[in-house]
C-alpha cells in the first residue's frame, strides 16, 4: 500500500530522514512514534507530497507518487493544526472540501457524530479550538478512502471526543483500511495500534508489534518500553 | 483552480478589511469629487493617492493572506490538486477582491458625479486599469516574498521595504542618478529606469493620456519624445502586462519545489 525506500530529506543543515525504508501492506493501524524532531511529520508529509525529498522513492498503491497528485485522491489526510478560513461557514467549508475532492461524502453523517449540526452556519473564525478539529476529524473521516493518515489527531479534543475517535478509527480498520497515526500520547497509541514504527535518528529503528517492543526491552508496559530505547539512544 | 479562486474569494468578500478599503476608495471619491468640483483635477489627485496606496494594500494583503492561510494550504495540498493550481487560485483570489473593492468603491462617486457625461471617462478608466495593475503586480511580489520566506516577521518586512523601495526611495535613487552621470547619454538609462518600476510607470501611462507635460517630468518628457503618445503609452501597458506575467509565473515555480 505504502513503500518508501531510502527517503532522505534536509531542511538547511537539519538531515531530519537519512534514509527510511518502510512498507507497510496490510491493513491496520500503524502508529509513527519517536523523540521530538525524529522526522515523524516529515515522513507523513513525504507521503502526501507536502515536503519533497531530496533522495528515495515513495510509491502509495503500487505507484511512484511524482507521477501526479490523483493518488491522494484515495488519502484522507487529518492535519496537525485546525486552522481554516475564518469567514467561511462550517458547511461552506465542508462543501469546499467535497467540491474539490469531486467524489462522495458522507458528511452529514460524521457532523452529527461531532455534534457540529449547530456550527453548521457559524463562520470557522468564531468556532473554538476543540470545535474546529472536531470539524478537521469530520472533513478527514467523510471520504471513505483506504488509507487514512492522522497527524496528531488527539490534539485539544475533550474526554467524550476522543473516545469518539478512537471508535472511529477502529470502525476504519475494520472496515480493512490503514491508518498511519502520529501521537505523543502513549495511552492513546498503546490503546489504537496494532503496530508501532519507531524513528530514531531520521531512520526506522523499530518496526513490530507493542509486545515486540516489550520483550525487546525487557519491559512490562509499553511507556516504559519507549522511555528504555529514549534512554538507550541517549534520546 | 477556479475552484479555489472562488472560495478565497467568497472568504475574503465576506472579511471586514475588504469593506474597509472599499469605503477608503468610497470616501476618498467623495470627498476629491464635491470638493474639488473638477473631475479633471480629481483624476490627477487620485492618480497621485492610487499609484501609493494601491501598492500598499496589495503588498499587506498579499502577505497577510499567504501567512494566514498557512494551515490551511496544507490541507488544500494534500488533495488531489495540482500545486500550481492552489496558489495561482488564492492569488487571483486576493487579487480579485482587492480591484473590485477599488473599481467599486471609487466607480460608485464617480458614476453618480456624472462620469458617464463627461470625456474624463476614458482618463477614469484608465486610472481604474493602472489601479488593477498595481494591485495584480504587488500582490503576486507580496505572494512571492511570503513564500520565500518561513518566518512571517522577516517576510513581512521585506514585503513593506520592497514597497518602501519602489513608492518611494526609487525616484530619489533614479534622480541622484541622472545628477551624478549628468556628462553621459541618459536618455536609454531613464527609460530603462521607469520600465523597471511599475509605480513609475503607471504613472507615465496615466499622464501620457492626460497630457500634461508639466507633470510629465523627466522620463515622461523622455517617453513620450521617444515613443509618441500612443506608442509610449502602448509600451507601458505591455511593460506592466509583464510585470504581471513574470511574479506570476514566479509562484507557480517556487510552490513546485517548496517544502510544507
Amino acid at each position: 500500500m505504502v513503500k518508501i525506500q531510502r527517503l532522505e530529506k534536509k531542511f538547511g543543515k537539519n538531515r531530519v530522514l537519512s534514509g527510511v525504508d518502510l512498507e507497510i501492506s496490510k491493513s491496520g493501524i500503524f502508529s509513527i512514534l519517536g523523540p521530538n524532531g525524529s522526522g515523524k511529520t516529515t515522513l507523513i508529509k513525504s507521503i502526501l507530497g507536502l515536503v519533497i525529498p531530496d533522495n528515495g522513492s515513495i510509491s502509495v498503491f503500487g505507484k511512484n507518487i511524482i507521477k501526479g497528485p490523483a493518488y491522494r485522491r484515495h488519502i484522507d489526510y487529518l492535519p496537525q493544526i485546525a486552522n481554516f478560513p475564518n469567514n467561511l461557514k462550517v458547511k461552506e467549508l465542508v462543501q469546499m472540501i467535497k467540491d474539490l475532492r469531486g467524489c462522495r461524502a458522507d458528511d452529514m453523517h460524521y457532523v452529527e457524530y461531532f455534534k457540529l449540526t449547530s456550527f453548521l452556519n457559524q463562520s470557522l473564525g468564531s468556532l473554538s479550538g476543540g470545535t474546529k478539529q472536531k470539524v478537521n476529524i469530520a472533513l478527514c473521516f467523510m471520504f471513505d478512502s483506504p488509507l487514512l493518515i492522522l497527524d496528531e489527531p488527539t490534539t485539544g479534543l475533550d474526554p467524550i471526543s476522543l473516545i469518539r475517535l478512537k471508535d472511529l478509527i477502529k470502525k476504519a480498520k475494520s472496515k480493512g483500511k490503514t491508518i498511519l497515526i502520529t501521537s505523543h500520547i502513549m495511552r492513546f497509541v498503546e490503546d489504537v495500534s496494532d503496530e508501532i514504527v519507531f524513528l530514531l535518528d531520521g531512520k526506522v529503528y523499530f518496526k513490530g508489534s507493542i509486545s515486540d517492543l516489550k520483550s525487546k526491552t525487557n519491559q512490562q508496559d509499553f511507556e516504559h518500553a519507549i522511555a528504555t530505547v529514549f534512554s538507550e539512544n541517549h534520546v | 483552480m477556479f475552484k479555489i479562486l472562488k472560495y478565497s474569494f467568497y472568504d475574503l468578500a465576506r472579511s471586514s478589511w475588504t469593506y474597509v478599503y472599499f469605503s477608503f476608495y468610497f470616501l476618498l471619491g467623495v470627498v476629491l469629487l464635491f470638493l474639488n468640483n473638477d473631475l479633471d483635477k480629481a483624476v490627477i489627485t487620485m492618480m497621485n493617492v492610487i499609484i501609493i496606496i494601491v501598492p500598499l494594500i496589495g503588498t499587506i494583503f498579499g502577505v497577510m493572506y499567504q501567512y494566514n492561510a498557512r494551515e490551511f494550504t496544507e490541507l488544500l495540498l494534500a488533495q488531489p490538486l495540482n500545486r500550481a493550481s492552489i496558489f495561482l487560485g488564492q492569488y487571483f483570489g486576493v487579487a480579485l477582491s482587492l480591484s473590485i473593492s477599488l473599481v467599486v468603491g471609487l466607480g460608485i462617486p464617480f458614476v453618480f458625479y456624472g462620469v458617464f457625461l463627461s470625456t474624463v471617462i476614458w482618463n477614469f478608466f484608465l486610472l481604474l486599469i493602472a489601479g488593477i495593475f498595481l494591485t495584480f503586480i504587488f500582490t503576486a511580489i507580496a505572494y512571492n516574498i511570503a513564500l520565500l520566506n518561513e518566518n512571517r516577521i522577516k517576510g513581512f518586512g521585506y514585503a513593506i521595504l520592497f514597497w518602501l523601495f519602489m513608492a518611494v526611495m526609487y525616484d530619489g535613487l533614479f534622480l541622484l542618478s541622472l545628477i551624478v552621470f549628468d556628462e553621459y547619454p541618459l536618455d536609454t538609462l531613464s527609460l530603462l529606469g521607469t520600465i523597471l518600476n511599475p509605480i513609475d510607470l503607471s504613472r507615465i501611462m496615466i499622464l501620457l493620456k492626460l497630457d500634461i507635460s508639466a507633470l510629465l517630468g523627466y522620463t515622461g518628457a523622455l517617453f513620450k519624445q521617444f515613443f509618441g503618445t500612443p506608442i509610449g503609452f502602448f509600451i507601458s501597458l505591455l511593460s506592466l502586462t509583464v510585470w504581471v506575467i513574470l511574479p506570476t509565473l514566479r509562484i507557480v515555480v517556487i510552490s513546485k519545489r517548496k517544502d510544507f
